[in-house]
């Protein structure tokens, strides 16, 4: 999934500051999961504001919204009446729905209240790591189902640096050297054969990238 | 003779490394290479080592051609694009340099810019591979070349590396580079032989020439700090403890490196001295082992 975290509470509110009516806009998908942007982060956010506007003697009024996903814009119409009534948008979504969300009511500012950081997993309660990096061309069959492209701090494709120590990445101590993890699980499905393999450098994407399916098209 | 003809020769190889300085004074620079240039088949220089901004190891090993030594540019793959990486290479050969060492590089965060892009388009294998194909007269993308380079490529391996995971990665890795190229293999900085001993049994079939890594201890401190800090250094207690109690650490420092050149000489094919700021002590390291 796409995990994001809520930007510092003064960006927001300097943001904002020439807004007297704004709604904030919650995403029921992806940053519901990882605890930033839902139903429950959309309530804490509004009522900081309020405070915060109050105690400024700058009060505004903030309104409470999630739908299920801000990147289908079947979901974004159900609120475009009710959007139609504020001054500004507040998008506690991914980067990916501020502006999906952003494009499809047109007229109303859409403002992100996230930073969008990666696609990632749960490793533990209450954190996640960056496991994909989206390259557009999937090598994890040959590396044990875990990626070099995202998790190496330098993205090897052939085998690690130099530089781990302990099995920890010369960048972070708290980063595993994901080459040694790769290793230890090729080396349990008996796949070890593929470190030898030569791996040819990348083509990297060409921004921005789209998915055409064909028989879906124009239906 | 050029490194490479050294190399051909059979004799004990002898390589040391200049860090270019942060700024463009670079009289200590030439100083310290005119003092050791004909000690050594061949200098190093380093690319913007530990990623900290500083003069470029092209420049410094077109000055060092000029002196009459034999530079080896170090080029990473931190900072150059396929594109950058070739076109580096093209220039280096048309300044008369002859000789790379591919590397991946530190990452930028451990550097000044902490900041900064890591580029990272190609690997250390993926170098060797490119320096091949424009030594047969063609970039990556496969066009031909208006006059070939001729380098003599060369690689590092981390023989110190602490698990047996990273050990067996670290030697996979070096037949794959030498399978793209490479002629000659620079290590980490040695401190237990038994250990390099180990490791050298272990690539005994490859058909390669390993020159060990030497480092110019300068403090106790300085061993205790690798020991934490530098990926597959490990300076054993009794050589800290000889650091300690000296009354002369330069003496020492000497005697330390000249023991494991000795040691070396019977295990590799030769010995690249990493002086880090001492490079006017290495003729004495020389003398002291015999060389």
């Amino acid at each position: 999934m796409i995990v994001a975290e809520i930007k510092p509470f003064g960006e927001i509110k300097d943001m904002l500051k020439d807004y007297k009516k704004v709604l904030i806009l919650g995403c029921g998908t992806c940053v519901t999961v990882c605890l930033s942007g839902g139903e429950r982060q959309v309530e804490l956010l509004a009522s900081a504001l309020r405070m915060a506007r109050k105690i400024e003697g700058n009060e505004i009024t903030v309104g409470e919204r999630t739908i299920l996903r801000q990147c289908d814009p079947e979901f974004i119409d159900q609120i475009k009446y009710e959007a139609a009534q504020y001054d500004a948008i507040l998008s506690m979504a991914c980067g990916a729905g501020v502006q999906g969300t952003a494009e499809r009511l047109g007229s109303i500012p859409v403002l992100p209240a996230m930073n969008t950081t990666f696609i990632g997993v749960s490793d533990g309660q209450g954190t996640w790591v960056e496991v994909c990096a989206a390259c557009g061309a999937c090598i994890l069959a040959k590396t044990g189902g875990i990626c070099p492209v995202a998790r190496c701090a330098k993205s090897l494709i052939n085998g690690p640096c130099g530089g781990s120590q302990d099995g920890k990445c010369e960048v972070s101590k708290d980063n595993p050297c994901v080459w040694q993890q790769i290793y230890a699980h090729l080396l349990k499905l008996n796949m070890l054969h593929f470190l030898r393999e030569m791996s040819q450098p990348k083509t990297w994407p060409v921004h921005p990238r789209r998915l055409v399916k064909e028989q879906t098209k124009g239906v | 003779m050029g490194f490479r003809e050294a190399l051909d020769s059979g004799k004990f190889l002898i390589t040391a490394e200049i860090g270019p300085v942060k700024g463009t004074e670079i009289d200590g620079l030439l100083e310290d290479a005119e003092l050791i240039k004909e000690k050594v088949d061949a200098i190093n220089v380093t690319d913007l080592q530990s990623s900290v901004m500083r003069l470029g190891s092209m420049a410094v090993c077109h000055l060092l051609k000029d002196l009459g030594t034999d530079p080896i540019f170090q080029m990473t793959c931190r900072d150059r694009n396929r594109l950058a990486l070739q076109s580096d290479l093209l220039s280096a050969w048309v300044l008369g340099i002859r000789n790379v060492l591919a590397l991946t590089g530190d990452h930028p965060t451990l550097g000044d810019h902490p900041q900064a892009m890591p580029v990272f388009d190609l690997d250390s294998v993926s170098l060797l591979k490119v320096i091949r194909r424009l030594n047969e007269g063609f970039d990556m993308a496969g066009n031909q070349l208006k006059g070939a380079t001729d380098f003599f490529p060369g690689a590092v391996v981390n023989p110190g590396a602490d698990t047996e995971a990273a050990l067996e990665m670290q030697i996979i890795k070096m037949e794959k580079k030498i399978e793209a190229g490479a002629r000659f293999f620079q290590t980490q900085g040695i401190f237990d032989l038994d250990l390099f001993e180990r490791f050298m049994k272990r690539i005994e079939g490859f058909k390669t020439t390993v020159l060990g890594g030497i480092i110019l201890l300068k403090s106790a401190g300085m061993a205790r700090f690798m020991n934490k800090n530098v990926a597959g250094v490990f300076v054993p207690e009794p050589i800290i403890k000889e650091m300690e109690e000296t009354k002369d650490k330069v003496k020492t420092s000497v005697k330390i490196a000249a023991q494991m050149i000795k040691g070396l000489k019977s295990l590799c094919q030769g010995v690249h001295i990493m002086a880090i700021g001492w490079e006017k002590k290495i003729p004495m390291v020389l003398e002291e082992a015999g060389l």
